[in-house]
């Protein structure tokens, strides 16, 4: 990408002579991209060509991949928990959904539809959610999930209730390319959203915004300050995670053509919030390792041993809490870290 | 971004605060002119600390009102203060643990600057908010800290990063909270050189028990006992005053 543009002019270091450290070396936030990054970035298309009969679960992971992406920026960055994501994840896809029932099938303008509904809802729900603490903020984001739920079940004229919302004729994507039976479509369409959202979201939170969501995160008391007002901030950010929530949930449904009850339930939620913390918080990448982890675990085990995969993915859940703060990627970090010394003492 | 006039002349009237039946400030008017170094002293519980919550807004009082410039500022929330040009220190560390010296500063200066909304281009890439960071790293002689997580350092350079946060809003008024406490005198004294040479415009008012360094840096002192107003004046007259030696010879006894 814009990797050039955003490393340190070579000019701002000869201002600052006073410092010891070399303007190069001085830690800011930037958005270089990283070789493993490169590499991260090309193992889906290798999954394309590798296991071609596991694109629906591909783009499957990719989507709630992206879904737990709007966790992070929450709870990762700015330290926002939350219980009822999936209100915002439902919202999108009972949005692009009905859409799609109702003549509306094109999907990239069904997509925005159901960013910009869950984006209003959000924004309206966010002035809730940051006057509490943490338990506070629990509690009203799963009573407003349960709320959502419990509406959309109850209005099955127009969800399908507990059946579920079918029936969706969704369009060719650019008008030419067919929603195909092996989900080529769909994997490419769930690869290129996912990758252009995450590029712009990997740039919001390494910018002057993205420091004052970890500046609430690391010191919300010394914040005013420095004359932030921390509600307003919660408020923004939060709305962006209600979009990026409703995008992946439009994704979902547009791409299996279908929307569930469970699709806005509080097991969706929860679950999320575990792919997060097992793949690592703040990170972004955790939410998408998290994710893929997770699923294939659970296509995996479900497959060996359906009744008990919970029981798995709890298992692991527990001894990553326990022994790897900050999850999977949290964890490869300090190995990393622990390999680099070793290397540089010896 | 600051929108005030020239007259940054900070007052309050009869400023209260009670906490059921205890009485932590108590009907306190004082003037700071513009360009003051005013000293608060009294002894430990004499609701020094509370008057500076009171003026930032971390508090709001019982009665009384606070006045900026001739705006009545009492209702105001504490970042709208901050606008106004009048920030605060901590007198434990209020700092930002996880984050390196370096972020915490170019945060703040990012906030003073109004990038608040910038979230379209990185921090590192904002170079003249890295010159402004630095700079002011190096006149506390923090340079060689910029990357260091703030956690991890000496509690003496948190003291700096405290005052480094402060003076990164560029304050036209700065309350400053016991910014010595805890660190070995020979540092504090560094520590006050720094705010010696804050610009000639700046007020501070400074919370401090060290004598030394409050007789050679305040140019008015005000002394409080009991969340009231004992007196007020110049350091001579503050010295020569028999109330203020009894107050400090009383608390010595009991000591």
């Amino acid at each position: 990408m814009n990797a050039m543009t955003d490393t340190l002019k070579p000019a701002t270091v000869a201002k600052t002579t006073m410092t010891t450290i070399p303007t190069a070396h001085l830690n800011l936030p930037n958005d270089r991209w990283r070789p493993l990054e490169i590499v991260f970035w090309l193992l889906p298309i290798a999954a394309y060509f590798a296991f071609p009969g596991y694109l629906v679960l591909i783009s499957q992971i990719m989507i709630i991949g992206l879904f737990a992406l709007s966790l992070d920026l929450i709870l990762g960055y700015a330290g926002i928990v939350s219980l009822g994501h999936a209100a915002f994840f439902g919202l999108g896809a009972y949005t692009a959904g009905l859409l799609a029932v109702h003549g509306w099938g094109e999907p990239l303008s069904g997509l925005l539809a159901g960013a910009v509904v869950a984006g209003i809802f959000g924004f309206i729900v966010s002035f809730l959610v940051v006057r509490g603490q943490d338990l506070t903020r629990l509690m009203v984001t799963l009573g407003i999930c349960l709320m959502l739920h419990e509406a959309a079940n109850k209005a099955s004229w127009l969800t399908g209730g507990v059946d579920g919302l079918s029936g969706m004729m969704v369009g060719n994507l650019f008008g030419r390319f067919e929603f195909d039976l092996n989900g080529t479509v769909a994997f490419w369409y769930s690869f290129a959203v996912l990758f252009i959202l995450f590029v712009v979201l990997r740039r919001l939170v390494k910018s002057p915004f993205g420091l004052s969501l970890i500046g609430i995160r690391e010191g919300v008391r010394r914040m005013p300050s420095l004359g932030v007002n921390v509600n307003r901030r919660l408020i923004a950010i939060y709305t962006v995670s209600a979009v990026i929530a409703g995008v992946a949930g439009g994704l979902l449904a547009q791409t299996t053509q279908f929307v569930g009850l469970d699709s806005l339930g509080f097991p969706r939620s929860a679950e999320l919030l575990i792919m997060l913390v097992l793949g690592g918080t703040g990170r972004l990448y955790g939410a998408l390792i998290g994710a893929a982890v997770f699923m294939v675990a659970q296509d995996y085990i479900s497959g060996l041993n359906p009744a008990y995969w919970q029981f798995y993915i709890g298992l692991l859940l527990a001894l990553i809490v326990l022994f790897a703060r900050g999850g999977i990627l949290g964890g490869l970090e300090k190995l990393a870290a622990g390999f680099k010394s070793k290397k540089e003492a010896a | 971004m600051s929108t005030v006039g020239t007259d940054i002349t900070l007052r309050t009237e009869g400023l209260s605060k009670r906490w059921g039946a205890f009485l932590a400030n108590s009907d306190v008017s004082l003037t700071f002119k513009p360009g003051a170094r005013h000293a608060l002293i009294g002894p430990n519980g004499a609701g020094k600390t509370t008057f500076i919550n009171l003026l930032t807004g971390s508090f709001m009082p019982s009665s009384g009102k606070v006045f900026l410039g001739g705006e009545d500022i009492t209702e105001l929330p504490q970042h709208e203060r901050v606008h106004r040009g009048m920030t605060r220190t901590f007198q434990l560390n209020t700092l930002f643990a996880g984050m390196t010296v370096l972020e915490s500063v170019a945060l703040a200066i990012s906030e003073r600057r109004g990038l608040q909304s910038v979230w379209y281009k990185t921090v590192a890439n904002h170079p003249d908010v890295i010159d402004e960071a630095m700079a002011l790293l190096a006149t506390l002689k923090l340079s060689d800290q910029a990357n260091s997580i703030t956690r991890s350092m000496a509690y003496g350079k948190q003291r700096l990063v405290e005052i480094a946060l402060a003076l990164a809003t560029k304050p036209r008024i700065l309350l400053l909270d016991e910014p010595a406490a805890g660190i070995p005198s020979a540092e504090s004294r560094e520590l006050f050189e720094v705010l010696a040479n804050l610009p000639r415009d700046v007020t501070v008012l400074f919370i401090e028990h060290d004598m030394g360094l409050v007789f050679r840096f305040a140019d008015r002192i005000t002394v409080m006992v009991g969340g009231k107003v004992l007196t007020e004046g110049t350091p001579e007259e503050i010295a020569a005053d028999p109330r203020v030696k009894e107050v400090y010879l009383g608390e010595a006894e009991h000591a």
